[in-house]
């Protein structure tokens, strides 16, 4: 590392740019976003930024509060299934013969590298109606309700599809197969790293494999849980995609408000302020974690 | 399961719990993708049972029009915004890796916060932005993309700084001043010792913005004007009331794009991270 001064030039012919970049095209449209926060709708399309609350204050109202426990709701159980579906799976890949894990990772990542979008349909086709979930159970369900004719009973009713899409199930299952890698990639990072002498000598002491998970593995693997799940919350709170296409009426999330406000509803002040308040949510989960990972770092040493 | 050798304690992967699990998770994540890629091949409309193998779908999405400028558009946007954030995470890499500077962690947070700001609220801040500069909306092609691209930029760089730097950091100063003793200028010593060293990071950056720039949907939705159509909000539109077959071709496509992009990426990877092996051997 040296210091700036003694190479000026160097400093500045690859300084400049990025630097420059990142003002003009992030800080200040962050900037205008955040002043339209104070501003209202004077006209169809003149913004009179009057320093005003309102949309705050109109963001508080029971409305829009029951949007966002119901958005936080669905991130919390969103990155709840990703850790209990996760957490055995990193363990797997850990353990796994050397031979074995890189294909186990390649496996996890590559549904990442693939397009949101294509993801999202795919599921889509599974859930709907005539999809295959429902030709599956209805497969079964045929196939049960011929097995008591064989045995003599009364078969079974026509099977009814169930309304697997356009629901909350759907936005939460839809997003733990979206937000799945996020979970398992830090938790296997942390788990690789661990000293597995120590699991040894708990199982040796005669602790069970779940005491030494609990007792053992997790403590160790703090670091590696608290970015796991703050790496799979922050982005499913703020998932537009996913509750827009596999959601219903009543499955809006904050992402999907912020739209309806710069799109259908037209008010733009009102919608700013919401990106801030979402953005105010994300910035205190990182400060969680950062302050977690410090005290974590202090009592180690 | 059949295994004659006991099971050690640790080898928790050839517990037949933990591998069901594993089997089951990979199925959960693979199976509604294989059965979009499978099917496109159905020759039904209904798309439910399978009635006979069929390409007919594809010959229909490469003479839909829309849809392939979609497409140009898509892949014309990634290149530059790969090519763009490229030099810029690289310039801005070597800046925190090698200067002590004024307000540098300030800096620094700043670079990092577009990786972390929810898409939604970034996409609204870019619709807002370019709405008061009066970006004009009726230029002619490829300059109609400006606006998608400088977006796709400024949040793929980060990710190209984050990658290039984490390569920078196994690199041994002691080979730059080698260079510059034995009489390397500045740039030759860039030119001929730094940047061999961070190839691989700047491989694995440009497809991670490569594909960054390809995935996204949400920003791209708010930044793009009426007459700039890109492949995802093609896609979404088609998507979002009915599922057909031809959606399914689409997917196909791209699903082996990217596999295609990514095997290259990780082969051209481990091959230089090998041969930059022997040389320091």
């Amino acid at each position: 590392m040296q210091d700036w001064g003694t190479q000026k030039r160097v400093f500045a012919a690859i300084a400049t740019a990025p630097i420059l970049w990142l003002f003009t095209f992030f800080v200040i449209p962050l900037a205008v976003l955040w002043a339209y926060s104070f501003g209202r709708n004077v006209g169809l399309t003149e913004i009179d930024i009057s320093g005003t609350f309102a949309n705050y204050a109109r963001a508080i109202e029971p409305l829009y509060i029951a949007i966002f426990g119901k958005s936080v709701a669905v991130a919390a159980l969103t990155t709840f299934i990703c850790l209990i579906v996760g957490f055995p799976v990193a363990i797997a890949i850990t353990f796994a013969a050397p031979k074995w894990k890189p294909w186990l990772l390649l496996g996890i990542m590559l549904p990442f590298w693939t397009n949101l979008l294509i993801r999202t349909y795919a599921l889509m086709t599974v859930l709907r109606g005539e999809g295959y979930a429902n030709q599956s159970l209805g497969w079964l369900w045929n196939l049960s309700s011929n097995a008591r004719v064989v045995l003599g009973l009364q078969p079974l009713g026509a099977w009814e599809p169930l309304h697997l899409l356009y629901n909350n199930f759907a936005v939460v299952l839809g997003l733990v197969y979206v937000h799945l890698p996020f979970m398992v990639l830090p938790l296997y990072a942390a788990l690789d790293r661990l000293d597995r002498s120590l699991i040894e000598a708990s199982l040796d002491l005669g602790a069970g494999h779940l005491r030494t998970l609990l007792t053992i593995v997790a403590p160790l693997a703090a670091p590696g849980i608290i970015s796991g799940v703050v790496i799979t919350f922050i982005p499913a709170l703020g998932a537009y995609l996913t509750p827009d296409l596999l959601g219903g009426t009543d499955s809006q999330m904050i992402a999907n408000v912020i739209e309806r406000q710069f799109k259908r509803a037209n008010d733009w002040p009102f919608g700013s302020a919401l990106s801030f308040i979402l953005m105010y949510a994300t910035f205190i989960m990182i400060a969680w974690q950062a302050s977690r990972e410090r005290k974590l770092k202090r009592e180690e040493a | 399961m059949f295994t004659r050798q006991p099971i050690a304690p640790l080898e928790y992967t050839r517990r037949w719990s933990l591998r069901a699990w594993v089997a089951l998770t990979m199925f959960f994540l693979y199976a509604p993708l294989v059965a979009l890629m499978v099917f496109s091949f159905n020759d039904s409309r209904r798309n439910i049972v399978w009635q006979g193998f069929t390409t007919k779908y594809y010959l229909k999405v490469l003479h839909n029009d829309t849809l392939m400028t979609a497409l140009l558009n898509s892949l014309t946007i990634a290149l530059f915004a790969t090519i763009i954030s490229l030099v810029l995470g690289a310039m801005a890499a070597v800046m925190l890796w090698r200067f002590r500077f004024p307000w540098k962690s300030a800096i620094e947070g700043t670079m990092a916060l577009p990786i972390v700001v929810p898409e939604i609220c970034f996409g609204v801040a870019m619709l807002i932005f370019f709405a008061q500069i009066g970006w004009p909306m009726d230029l002619p092609w490829p300059f109609s993309l400006g606006a998608i691209t400088i977006a796709h930029v400024t949040f793929c760089f980060p990710f190209v700084t984050m990658v290039v730097r984490s390569r920078l950091a196994s690199f041994n100063r002691e080979q730059e001043e080698a260079a510059k003793d034995l009489g390397a200028s500045e740039w030759q010593a860039f030119r001929d010792v730094l940047l061999p060293h961070m190839k691989p990071g700047l491989v694995a950056g440009a497809l991670l913005a490569f594909t960054l720039s390809l995935d996204d949907f949400v920003i791209t939705f708010f930044t793009s004007g009426p007459n700039t159509i890109t492949f995802p909000v093609k896609v979404y539109s088609m998507v979002r009331f009915s599922v057909t077959p031809e959606v399914n071709a689409v997917s196909t496509l791209l699903i082996l794009m990217t596999v295609i992009l990514t095997t290259i990426a990780l082969y051209l990877q481990n091959r230089m991270t090998e041969n930059s092996g022997k040389g320091h051997s």
